[in-house]
């Protein structure tokens, strides 16, 4: 399965749902849309991965890329997902205490700390 | 012998094959369903770390994937061709300091991090004639229908 990309504006927040594999095949295409999101002044960012079944240490590479493009301008980029096996990858490389981790959009949306 | 053996273009479209084919194998052969979501980000990790040192050496050889079907384990070897002139490579500064690194070479330290962080029994060798990382998983045995 190939990688789906769809952005939304809730309030001050721009919501990148992805679907699919993300991997080193696919993981440019979330680069490219995270980059483009952010030189158009998109600075804070809530990924919501509910519909990715598949998650390499490309696609990882990509997130924390993605969280220091948002950072430079002061912004957040927070994620969305209550898959275990793909929350276990965050666990098994450390990445848990760099992203926050929400269970909800509405969660990532609202949570300001 | 191999019980499969695998060659294939070193292109990043062909890696999801890879996975596909090891965790259908590693299926038959006998390991545990809870343990497939594991072999298969092992051997895509190990198949993307293959993709881009072929790459970053014009290297115009396929990457090799054999599958092995053994008494009480299943292994799985991902070779590359690429020459190092290190013996054996380590993997320094940890996961999320690799990724910060944001480059080729931090995705693939990040995918070393991620192969020996989710297979306990896994060996990474590399010599000038290329790299090969082992890995291997318990199997169980076919229950008895009775």
């Amino acid at each position: 399965m190939d990688l789906s990309l769809s952005t939304r504006t809730v309030g001050d927040r721009t919501v990148v749902e992805v679907g699919g594999e993300i991997d080193v095949y696919t993981a440019p295409k979330l680069r490219e849309q995270l980059v483009e999101l952010v030189n158009d002044g998109n600075y804070h960012l809530v990924v919501d991965m509910e519909r990715v079944d598949f998650l390499d240490s490309t696609g990882l590479g990509v997130l924390v890329g993605g969280l220091k493009r948002v950072r430079a301008h002061e912004g957040s980029l927070r994620l969305v997902c209550n898959q275990e096996r793909i929350l276990k990858i965050f666990r098994i490389t450390g990445l848990t205490k760099v992203f926050p981790i929400h269970t909800s959009v509405d969660d990532a949306v609202s949570a300001t700390d | 012998m191999a019980t499969v053996e695998l060659l294939f273009s070193a292109l990043p479209e062909h890696v999801r094959t890879a996975r596909l084919v090891a965790a259908a194998v590693a299926r038959r052969a006998g390991v545990d369903e809870a343990v497939l979501d594991e072999v298969r980000l092992a051997v895509g990790e190990a198949c993307s770390r293959a993709v881009g040192l072929h790459a970053s050496n014009e290297i115009p050889t396929p990457v090799r994937v054999v599958l092995i079907e053994e008494e009480k384990k299943f292994s799985i070897e991902v070779g590359d061709d690429a020459p190092r002139a290190v013996a054996v490579e380590a993997v320094a500064g940890g996961a999320a300091g690799a990724a910060e690194e944001a480059g080729a070479d931090g995705d693939d330290e990040m995918g070393l991090a991620v192969i020996s962080g989710l297979v306990d029994d896994v060996e990474v060798t590399a010599g000038e004639s290329g790299g090969v990382i082992r890995m291997s998983w318990p199997t169980t045995p076919a229950s008895v229908v009775p």
